[in-house]
């Protein structure tokens, strides 16, 4: 059986420029767990999660995934990896001028030959998993629409469709909700959070709204100037544990509101 | 710094738009530059009174010699217009072909390798300063007389601006999808069909189009040293002094060539 573990060991990130973007990292995250990193802007909450599919690579330590040292990967291993880590982007990061079910279809190239992918010839079963993906939350109808006519919320579940759609074992989110409304923000971290269970997906999402990040994690894991100063489970995270992780009082603007449940 | 309380009651400080040391220097550089022009004027002897004496000279050439158009020679400038259109037409396309994947070369946002895409783009900085008339000439002595070297110096010609003005759409596009691509494993090939290739399709076409425009009109010029289509019977005809022959082919090249651009110009509004 598949296990999806994330393990950092020691791990740290020095960018070209000398800044130090990851402090001595120890973390163990579980298969299937839904974590959510919080911390102040400029914490490491980005250049955390994006280690894990080498965006960006840590010079120091090693991070492994099912007890494999990925920091070592090279060319074709590191896109075998990030076939297997999907990503999810604040700006969505779609094609505007492309259908939906184009852009989700964009999600299978990792799995699909560069000349099929380059003509469009993709397994018909490929395509009705991907038209099941958008099923799953709520848009399928709209598969054949340009992306650029979709609002935010639907925008953004077409990107967790492309996610899903490349069968991934692992899903990264940097701040997935931080262009949309409050109520859409709710709707869209219930889908994601929601597909995540049902295909045991181990998930790490940056949000920087508390209220948001108690409400929907499994685990808190917070970030303060590259390292980890909290990692708890839910139950044992107060507003308290907060105002430690980012290292004054909680203000209103920490608190997205406007829940829908 | 001006004190505003002290100039409460007294009048205002004025304030001017412009600082007054840079209305000095704006206006030495425009009378450097009318400098320059008559420099130029005397260099050239380009005097307003040889334009006012030349007028009835060109009146009467017009009306003696340009008109009537020999109607009777309009089968031969049609040939010959439609050998200008498919040198244009033949030439555009090998150039789009070239130029499409040599643009994502002269991309940096594709090219991640530094020397090499400098080295790219330098090549097509270099390309681009030669003119079309003196690449007509050496595609003439290549392969002689005829249409052939007309497209051969057409498509080089256009593949230096199609690839400038491509790799710099490419350079401008949204990130985004070319990060999701990168993201999910997809390779370059990858990322190029399905982050690049549908965020600068539109801009494209429009280009090419464009570049069709120019190259009716550069294959006319082209003609004169020999190198095919509507310039060579055009010079032909003017060393034989048939000026109602001329009247024709300068009559029917305007017809054509505004019609081109009508059509084309139109295409590209809605590609946009
Ligand atoms: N490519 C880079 N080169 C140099 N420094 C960087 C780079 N990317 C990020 N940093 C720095 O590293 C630190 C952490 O950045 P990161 O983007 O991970 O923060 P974040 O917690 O995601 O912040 P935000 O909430 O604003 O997205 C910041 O101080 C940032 O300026
Ligand atoms: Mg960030």
């Amino acid at each position: 059986m598949v296990t999806r573990v994330i393990e950092f060991k020691n791990v740290s990130l020095v960018y070209p420029n000398g800044h130090q973007g990851l402090k001595n990292i120890n973390l163990k995250i579980n298969d299937g767990e839904f974590v959510v990193v919080v911390g102040m802007s400029g914490a490491g909450k980005s250049t955390l999660i994006r280690s894990i599919n080498r965006m960006v690579t840590p010079t120091e330590g090693e991070l492994l995934i099912d007890n494999e040292n990925i920091l070592s990967y090279k060319e074709k291993h590191l896109r075998k990896l990030r076939t297997e880590v999907g990503m999810i982007f604040q700006n969505y990061n779609l094609v505007k001028r492309m259908s939906v079910l184009r852009n989700v279809m964009a999600g299978r190239l990792g799995h699909t030959g560069t000349l099929r992918s380059m003509l469009g010839l993709f397994p018909q079963e490929d395509l009705q998993m991907a038209m099941g993906n958008l099923n799953r939350v709520g848009i399928q109808e709209k598969a054949y629409v340009r992306a650029d006519q979709l609002s935010g919320g639907q925008q953004q579940r077409v990107s967790i469709a492309r996610v899903l759609t490349q069968q991934p074992k692992v899903i990264l989110a940097d701040e997935p909700v931080a262009s949309l409304d409050p109520p859409t923000s709710h709707k869209v971290m219930k889908d994601l959070r929601r597909v995540s269970k049902e295909d045991n997906l181990t998930t790490l999402v940056n949000l920087h709204f508390i209220d948001m990040a108690q409400e929907y994690a499994d685990r808190i894991i917070g970030l303060r100037d590259g390292e980890v100063v909290f990692d708890g489970p839910i139950d044992q995270v107060s507003e308290k544990t907060f105002e430690e992780i980012y290292g004054r009082p909680i203000k209103e603007d920490d608190l997205l509101g406007g829940d829908e449940s | 710094m001006p004190n505003l309380e002290k100039n409460h009651d007294s009048a205002p400080t004025r304030y001017p738009l412009t600082p007054k040391g840079f209305k000095w220097y704006i206006g030495s550089v425009l009378l450097a530059v009318l400098g320059l022009y008559v420099l130029s004027a005397y260099q050239t002897q380009a005097f307003p009174d040889r334009v006012i004496e030349g007028l009835p000279i060109m009146f009467y050439f017009v009306v003696e010699d340009l008109w009537p158009p020999n109607w009777g020679y309009l089968p031969r400038v049609a040939m010959s217009l439609l050998e200008t259109w498919n040198m244009a037409l033949f030439s555009t396309t090998l150039a789009a072909v070239a130029a499409l994947p040599l643009s994502f070369l002269a991309a940096s946002n594709i090219n991640k390798n530094p020397l090499f895409y400098q080295a790219i783009r330098n090549a097509f900085n270099l390309l681009r300063t030669i003119p079309e008339i003196i690449l007509a000439v050496v595609f003439v002595a290549l392969v002689s007389i005829g249409a052939v070297s007309g497209i051969l110096a057409l498509t080089v010609f256009s593949l230096g601006i199609l690839a400038k003005l491509i790799s710099e759409t490419i350079e401008a596009i949204d990130p985004g999808p070319l990060e999701a691509v990168r993201a999910s494993g997809g390779n370059v090939f990858q990322v190029i069909t399905y982050g690049v290739m549908p965020q600068i399709l539109p801009q494209f076409a429009s280009y090419t189009l464009y570049v069709l425009e120019i190259n009716v009109k550069a294959s006319v010029v082209l003609g004169f040293v020999g190198a095919g289509g509507i310039g060579i019977i055009l010079r032909q005809q003017l060393n034989m002094f048939n000026y109602d022959n001329v009247a024709t082919i300068i009559f029917m090249t305007f017809l054509t060539i505004t019609i081109i651009d009508l059509v084309s110009n139109r295409v590209r509004e809605r590609l946009e």
